[in-house]
């Protein structure tokens, strides 16, 4: 289901804090690596002439996974490639991504997957898992055909970027996918509620004067899905979730069975519609930036695992359709090489969370809610690993990005915690 | 957090605290750009004109060789009439563009027209644009300074600053007053910039409208909310909003009709107390958010906001263009007769 380079490096990461909450591991101690596996773990190693990385005053973890990054890939090559996309990703610390199919054209059939997985296998810096439409062009009305997908390698289906809007057909979807064993993941907007939003209903958008895109249009459709897959005893994954509701109806779906899981964004984790008042353009996004109560409820989500992963929903823009008016410019900002700063320095920072917390839901959490294999610093688990810098700080620059696109929120924000080293599929994949 | 940082950076328009190297460019972007004494040296410098409008030769040579730039993306009449003879009065250099409807959509056209414009170096350029922060994006790539003239919903702060004028004027002070908005408020810049002008001036501000029409959490910017059109009764002034016939297409239902609005929330004689003010930014629907009788009283003010309109804007490009020490500024009111 993953698709990308793979390596089978020889070495030895020595004195790093070895952090693996899915392990039971926080300890000092040296981390071996032989031909792309994790060979041993403890205190002073033999290196078997293998190169050796001090990691002494860093954190090594788990390698992340983004379970929602936008590649561009056919299409919009010129926002970003496979190629720029996954460089992106190993400097953010990811050793796995998974792309969405919202292309041009739509990723709907066995051959424009394969296409782009044999791309990926080629070009990608880290492995990426490609997920397929749940409707043919992702128009809402004709299901693809998704046990093919499947067999092609589709790692999951969604029509991110929209909502499958008629209920009886996402009933189907949900029934059908079954046979798959993939996960549906969605993008919960009712679109009647959220048309011509710009930003979130509220304070802000009535002193602005923007059309608002209020909370309950995300709210309403995380209900109604999850009582689809209740009804269906289904799982489902839902996407970059923004409100309070959307939390709260995930959390009661839960406990009542229904084997839910979900995702928010750094951007809704750290940012409310205040940020708005810039007008930069660069604070605009599907799902909007919403209110502090809403962010809280994203913390405190994240926290209690009933949110499971981060995603970044990386989306890169062309310059030109950033620089306009607020009203004129696409959703979307970019996200892959910021995560972990932003996330380390809004979050565990202040004490919201917890730094193992943070790693676990940037790694194991969507890993597992893809049905993925979780990255493991185990003896035997292929080496996927992120070495971390928490006292490193760095002024986040135009410049700097391996991403095509430079559509930040983050841009000129001083951010601590740096990526100085990046194994995915046992293969070094950045180094900063 | 970072973004109350990034909010002050950006309303903070003044940029006076940078150094002294070059003059101080300042824009008039939102009525949140400005505090109360600004306000006040403003409609202080409109009445100082409006004097020297009385006056037989009506020009004043005080922005000669000064070039003002109008960009309008938008159709108006008095906005655009108004500012273009505001920088006549003044002496100022002037050209008006009026761009077609059909490019508005492609935001590059508007860096490239900013980039153009600003390659003839004016001083000042007056923008009116359907989208909002049109005039910051013009701001970052132009050397003049902006004044915005309407931008989407947003702001049309030189109509709030006429309107302050006119109460002022007429009712002799604004602080301690009592303004009812009535209409459509959720698609009305001239409402968002006159609850925030007329609260930074302490008048009391209620909203009366359609629920669908009052935008949620509005509340914020110090106003209060009534849904029932009685409560115009107890304001001192009554500020009619423009029913954009456009808002009310078919299949947008923010209200059921314009018959059922005007039976409920039209200003009408009846409705309205002997001696209370009527105000309205133009262009009127008479008989339908305010009754022909209304418009035409001794007590409407419209017209008078339009005279105010003028005075106004050349207080406004006056004071972007010279504002500076107050020895200078009260040099300069001397020169034109108004000290």
């Amino acid at each position: 289901m993953l698709f990308g380079k793979t390596g089978r490096e020889n070495l030895v990461v020595r004195g790093a804090r070895v952090i693996d909450a899915a392990e039971g591991v926080d300890s000092v101690m040296d981390v071996r690596v032989d031909a792309g596996v994790v060979a041993q773990l403890g205190t002073n190693l033999e290196t078997n002439e293998h190169r050796v990385i001090d990691g002494e005053g860093l954190v090594l973890a788990p390698g992340f996974v983004d379970p929602h990054v936008h590649l561009r890939t056919p299409g919009r090559e010129d926002e970003e490639t496979i190629a720029t996309g996954t460089a992106a990703a190993a400097a953010g610390g990811y050793c796995a991504i998974l792309a969405m199919p919202n292309t041009e054209p739509v990723v709907d059939s066995a051959a424009v997957l394969g296409s782009l997985a044999e791309t990926a296998q080629a070009e990608a810096e880290v492995p990426v898992g490609f997920l397929a439409a749940i409707t043919k062009g992702q128009d809402g009305a004709e299901l693809t055909e998704m046990a093919e997908l499947a067999d092609a390698g589709a790692a999951g289906f969604t029509d991110d970027g929209h909502p499958v809007v008629a209920p009886g057909l996402m009933r189907r979807a949900l029934q059908y996918s079954s046979v798959t064993g993939r996960r549906v993941a969605l993008h919960c907007e009712e679109p009647t509620l959220s048309k011509g939003g710009q930003m979130h209903e509220g304070a802000v958008s009535a002193e602005l004067g923007f059309a608002g895109y209020p909370s309950v249009a995300e709210s309403l459709m995380v209900e109604r899905d999850l009582a689809l897959a209740g009804y269906e005893r289904q799982p489902l994954h839902l996407m970059h979730l923004s409100a309070r509701e959307s939390v709260e109806a995930l959390s009661r779906a839960q406990v009542a069975g229904v084997a839910a899981t979900g995702e928010v964004t750094p951007h809704h984790l750290c940012l409310t519609d205040e940020a708005v008042r810039s007008l930069d353009s660069n604070v605009k996004m599907n799902p909007p930036l919403r209110a502090e109560e809403d962010r809280q409820a994203l913390i405190a989500g994240l926290r209690d695992g009933t949110i499971a992963a981060v995603a970044t929903d990386h989306a890169p823009h062309a310059r030109h359709e950033k620089e306009v008016p607020f009203e004129a410019a696409p959703f979307g900002v970019t996200g892959l090489e910021t995560a972990f700063p932003a996330l380390y320095t809004h979050l565990v920072g202040p004490g919201l969370l917890k730094l193992e917390t943070l790693l676990e839901r940037m790694s194991a959490g969507p890993a597992r809610a893809y049905g993925l294999d979780a990255p493991r610093i185990a003896v035997g688990a292929p080496a996927s690993l992120v070495l971390l810098d928490l006292n490193a700080s760095r002024r986040v620059a135009e410049d700097d990005f391996r991403s095509r696109s430079a559509n930040s929120w983050l841009l000129g924000q001083t951010v601590k915690g740096q990526v100085r080293l990046t194994v995915a599929a046992g293969r070094v994949a950045y180094e900063g | 957090m970072e973004h109350k940082a990034r909010r002050a950076e950006i309303r903070v328009m003044r940029e006076d605290l940078l150094p002294p190297k070059e003059p101080p460019r300042r824009h008039l972007i939102s009525i949140a750009d400005l505090d109360r004494e600004d306000v006040e040296r403003l409609l202080a410098t409109a009445r100082s004109f409006e004097r020297s409008l009385e006056r037989e030769l009506k020009k004043l040579p005080t922005l000669r060789g000064k070039t003002v730039v109008n960009v309008f993306y938008e159709s108006s009449t008095r906005t655009s009439s108004s500012f273009e003879l505001a920088a006549k009065r003044l002496s100022a250099d002037t050209m008006s563009i009026k761009a077609a409807g059909s490019s508005v959509d492609k935001g590059e056209s508007l860096k490239d027209t900013a980039l153009t414009l600003g390659a003839y170096d004016p001083d000042v350029i007056v923008i009116r644009h359907p989208q909002i922060g049109a005039p910051q994006l013009v701001a970052r790539y132009t050397g003049a300074h902006i004044v915005n003239a309407g931008d989407g919903k947003h702001q049309h702060p030189t109509q709030a600053l006429l309107d302050l004028y006119t109460i002022q004027e007429e009712l002799g002070r604004i602080d301690g007053l009592h303004v009812a908005i009535v209409g459509d408020v959720l698609h009305s810049r001239v409402a968002r910039s006159n609850i925030q002008a007329l609260a930074l001036m302490g008048a009391r501000v209620t909203l009366v409208g359609p629920p669908p029409l009052i935008p949620r959490g509005i509340e914020a910017m110090g106003c209060e909310v009534g849904y029932e059109i009685d409560a115009i009764k107890a304001a001192d002034v009554v500020y009619v909003l423009r029913m954009q016939q456009e808002r009310m297409a078919e299949g947008a239902n923010y209200v059921p009709s314009l018959r059922e609005y005007t039976a409920r929330w039209g200003v009408t004689p009846e409705r309205l107390r002997p001696g209370q003010k009527v105000m309205h930014p133009g262009p009127m629907n008479r008989g339908v958010e305010i009754d022909g009788a209304v418009a035409d009283a001794a007590d409407a003010l419209i017209e008078r906001q339009v005279r105010s309109g003028l005075v106004v804007r050349m207080a406004v490009l006056y004071d972007l263009l010279t504002h500076g020490p107050a020895g200078v500024q009260a040099a300069a009111l001397h020169e034109i007769g108004a000290a």
